[in-house]
């Protein structure tokens, strides 16, 4: 790849953002926090990566998602389930009347292994279907949505219907699912411990490792003809048709890749909670995953990040001394960012922010990059307006 | 399944999961009513519409209270007297919502949808530190208790035939309301060409904010309806919010005979399933129905082919 | 329906489309020549409009056939049609306020179609090339790095134009290109309208008379979604019948 081509692929100030976000999570946070703190910023971290999926669903292709909690959900029952099997030892569970399975089946007088619990012995398949499971989901309902022309609220109505399908069938089917306590007292992976102090650590650098993968596919997929296709739909969806554009595939595409995204987070969650269960499936943790992204800045893959640890961040502080107060604060956040800052934290900040950062970088690079840059090509003008 | 009874049982069963079934049916009616006027001739979505009702639940709770210890004699009538007192309130809140928080976000559906949710759970919050979180029920009067019986199997409650009225009784008359009043005419043609409403000399943002208020206020008649076969809690709204949009999505946003039609297919499949199935199976095989079925036909059972 | 084969680049037969009873358009024929420009008018609701609709697909005809260089469009998909060489302008200019000039022809050039395409794409010296070449010709050279909000509506209307010259369709259909836009923007259009259909047939839906018989190579008036009449410009204008339902308003 050229010079020129990386540097649309990547301006001046992404690069300052993935730099920033980088030294927070990866030398800040981690020396300036005990691993108590650190393991919740790791939990608060894997919704970002449903965050980051809505910045290209709904902040750029237009479509808003009502159940992504479905996918982080489907995500992390799939690590559940493997360790879960690895967990359910004969010699772990030899005091059940049936040993070998997990104690939530032999409570519910399953005597055997369901069939589509079997293939999550290997982690191997676990980890293709942490990623194709929710992928393959996500392309029937997109299919069977988008081909045939649904969206806007339609869309958002169904996927909070398929998030509230999940989540009573999950409930209702205690014998396979653990029900509403979902799936707990997860141990060890091949043999190693998944509780010490040790494996946190390892699983928080892990989790901030794939965020950063994300983040990286999320930028290719912005920056590239997609990206602008993506906007251009959300604003004048027939143009782009009556330009020769299958519009149903795209918007297929990006929440499939929305998907993924949560559903990768999902699993990270599972590594670095130890448990999953339906509270993190239905209606109401999956709209507030939207505002995670809102408060962000839905039009920013940075915001997201950000706005996922804020919103957490408060929400434990707020709900540790007033309990009271967070679902007001909640509701107020919700009305406020989408009244009065639909551009979330990423518009404050490209507003009062950034002028000044590019002013300081320019100054920086300004020497070096006069007789090397200046090409033929276009500035890469922001399709999105000025976020970044 | 049906091996274990008898033919006439089975009638029975039928029969009474039919009934219940329209019980279910007429809180869905009255919940999917207003929805379907702020839905389907505004186009907003309101995700507190569950709360509003529940203000209404709350509303004829107090009423209740204000009768049995100040005029037990009247006590027998006071749900009519709640029922007023509900629309008003909701009614009016739901007018405050509107001019407050609505009428900013007319051309951002998506953005309605979320800001409506924050009002959902500061409402929710506002119950809990009024009502407290425990669920609250009104006591019936005496003419509403017990039920008729039909047959020696089948029988039927007073107040499940009270609310089914209250549900046919509001609904004929949001249709004349619709249909035949000036008012109605109104708001269906701002709903059809605004600016060509407004040069004729509708106030539309005037027939926004009642229209609003009057899918609210029937939202609060459906909550005073609802403490009559349940007990109310902070929360009990949320758990109606999506079937009720179901509903009206299924039966075509714009319509009311098809909301009512939809609201019939969805509540008697759920409760005759209910009978065979536990009550979450037959709620997951009514949600995947609906959801299968607006796959098919998007734009829901009932509604035009028009000319774009 | 019949279904011969013809010489016509654009070929529609028994055409009929009805919105519940109502027939926005009823058993309509017409034919269009290699480098023909065909202008369409009538009053409104005549279904000018929807004749448009019906060709790029937007509208599925419920009877008759459409045949593009005798290829059938009623079975086709609007993105199908489009790539088969049609291009169509919207009544009211559509094009993307959040993107600039250039992302605007860009995203139009006709390459990269597919997901994968679009993730692939690269500003290579061609792209760089035909979107220099269409910008000129659309008088917006100085503006590609403006986004497409700020531009007049005049220049919306041209960005729209060049953003289907850029896919070079052989079949371009326009609907009103000219509404709304000022006396020198008119001339201008018209100067553009003329380079433009050099190579390719157009077909053009437009109230002005004057305009209309300054570019028409034959006009077809439609009412209530029939033929009333066809012909030249001049030939039209002197049939009783169009005076009568069209003119005489």
């Amino acid at each position: 790849m050229s010079y020129a081509n990386l540097r649309t692929l990547l301006p001046k100030n992404d690069i300052l953002n993935f730099a920033v976000l980088a030294l927070i999570l990866v030398v800040v946070l981690p020396l300036s926090m005990d691993l108590f703190r650190l393991n919740l910023i790791g939990k608060y971290l894997t919704y970002s990566f449903v965050a980051l999926g809505l910045v290209l669903c709904w902040g750029y292709g237009g479509i808003l998602s009502l159940g992504q909690g479905v996918f982080f959900g489907l995500g992390g029952y799939a690590m559940a389930m493997f360790l879960k099997i690895e967990a359910s030892s004969p010699e772990n569970t030899a005091i059940q009347s049936t040993p070998g399975i997990p104690d939530f089946m032999d409570w519910n007088q399953l005597t055997e292994l369901p069939w589509f619990w079997q293939p999550f012995h290997s982690l191997t398949f676990t980890v293709i279907a942490i990623i194709v499971i929710p992928s393959i989901f996500a392309y029937i309902i997109g299919v069977a949505m988008f081909k045939r022309r649904v969206g806007g609220v339609y869309f958002a109505i169904i996927t909070q219907a398929v998030a509230a399908i999940l989540t009573i069938l999950i409930i209702g089917q205690q014998g396979y699912t653990g029900g509403v306590n979902g799936i707990t007292d997860l141990r060890t992976l091949f043999g190693w411990d998944i509780r010490t102090n040790e494996a946190k650590y390892i699983f928080y650098f892990l989790c901030v490792f794939m965020l950063f993968l994300c983040l990286g596919v999320a930028q290719y997929v912005r920056k590239s003809k997609l990206g602008r296709l993506l906007v251009a739909m959300r604003e004048m969806e027939d143009r782009v048709r009556f330009s020769g554009y299958d519009v149903a595939n795209f918007k297929i595409f990006v929440f499939c890749l929305g998907s993924a995204f949560a559903a990768i987070g999902g699993a990270m969650f599972t590594l670095q909670v130890g448990f999953m269960s339906p509270t993190f499936v239905g209606i109401v943790p999956s709209i507030e995953m939207v505002i995670f992204c809102a408060v962000g800045g839905r039009l920013s893959i940075f915001g997201a990040v950000y706005g996922a640890l804020l919103v957490n961040w408060a929400k434990s502080t707020f709900s540790e001394s007033f309990p009271e107060l967070w679902l007001f604060a909640m509701g107020a956040l919700f009305i406020g960012v989408v009244m009065a800052f639909p551009d979330g934290l990423a518009g404050l900040y490209s507003k009062y922010g950034e002028p000044h950062v590019t002013r300081l970088l320019d100054r920086f690079t300004s020497s070096k990059s006069k007789t090397s840059g200046d090409s033929d090509l276009p500035p890469e003008m922001e399709a999105e307006g000025g976020n970044s | 399944m049906f091996a274990d009874y008898t033919t006439s049982e089975l009638m029975s069963i039928f029969a009474m999961q039919g009934f219940s079934g329209l019980i279910l049916f007429s809180v869905f009616v009255l919940m999917a009513l207003g929805l379907a006027i702020i839905f389907g001739q505004m186009g907003v979505i309101n995700m507190a519409h569950g709360e509003f009702m529940i203000l209404g639940a709350y509303v004829t709770y107090l009423t209740s209270n204000v009768f049995s210890e100040y005029m037990p004699a009247l006590f027998g009538g006071y749900f009519f007297v709640a029922m007023i007192l509900a629309f008003i309130a909701a009614g009016a809140l739901g007018m405050l919502v509107e001019w407050a928080m609505i009428r900013h976000l007319y051309h951002r559906p998506l953005d309605t949808l979320l800001a409506t949710w924050g009002l959902s759970l500061i409402l929710q919050q506002l119950y809990r530190t009024i009502f407290g979180a425990r669920e609250v029920g009104v006591t019936l009067p005496d003419w509403l208790m017990g039920s008729v019986q039909i047959t020696d199997i089948i029988e039927v409650p007073i107040n499940g035939i009270f609310v089914m009225t209250l549900a046919v009784g509001i609904s004929v008359l949001i249709a004349a309301l619709m249909y035949r009043s000036r008012w109605g005419i109104q708001v269906r043609s701002v709903v059809q060409n605004r600016p060509m409403a407004g040069a004729v000399g509708i106030n539309t943002a005037r027939v926004d904010r009642l229209t609003f208020g009057l899918g609210c206020g029937i939202a609060g008649v459906a909550g005073s309806a609802f403490t009559m076969i349940g007990s109310t809690g902070p929360t009990s709204g949320q758990l109606y919010i999506v079937d009720t949009f179901l509903v009206v999505v299924f039966g075509g946003a714009a319509s009311l005979l098809g909301t009512i039609a939809s609201a019939f297919t969805i509540s008697q499949a759920q409760s005759t399933m209910e009978f065979f199935l536990s009550g979450s199976m037959a709620k997951v095989l009514t949600l995947l129905f609906v959801v299968f079925i607006l796959m098919l036909r998007p734009q829901g059972l009932f509604s035009l082919k028009v000319r774009r | 329906m019949s279904s011969s084969n013809t010489d016509f680049v654009l070929a529609v037969e028994g055409l009929t489309v009805s919105f519940d009873g109502f027939k926005a358009v009823n058993d309509l024929s017409f034919y269009v020549d290699k480098n023909e420009i065909r202008v369409i008018v009538g009053p409104n609701g005549a279904g000018k409009t929807t004749v448009l609709d019906l060709i790029c697909g937007r509208t599925k005809a419920t009877e008759g056939s459409i045949k593009f260089r005798n290829k059938e469009l009623t079975k086709m998909k609007e993105h199908q049609i489009v790539r088969a060489g049609v291009g169509r302008k919207f009544q009211t200019p559509s094009i993307y306020g959040d993107l600039t000039v250039f992302e605007n022809l860009e995203i139009s050039f006709p390459r990269g179609r597919s997901v994968f395409g679009a993730l692939t794409f690269k500003r290579d010296a061609e792209v760089l090339q035909r979107v220099d070449e269409i910008s000129r010709m659309i008088f917006l050279d100085e503006l590609l790095h403006t986004r497409g909000d700020l531009l007049s509506h005049g220049q919306k209307q041209w960005l729209e134009i060049g953003m289907l010259l850029i896919q070079d369709p052989e079949l371009l259909m326009l609907d009103e290109p000219v509404a709304g836009m000022s006396v020198s923007e008119r001339r201008k259009t018209a100067e553009l309208l003329r380079t433009i259909t050099k190579d390719r047939s157009v077909i053009v839906i437009e109230h002005d008379m004057q305009f209309v018989a300054e570019i028409a190579d034959k006009v077809t008036v439609l009412h209530q979604g029939k033929i009333l009449a066809e012909g030249t410009a001049e030939h039209v204008k002197q049939d009783p019948k169009v005076i009568e339902v069209y003119l005489g308003h």
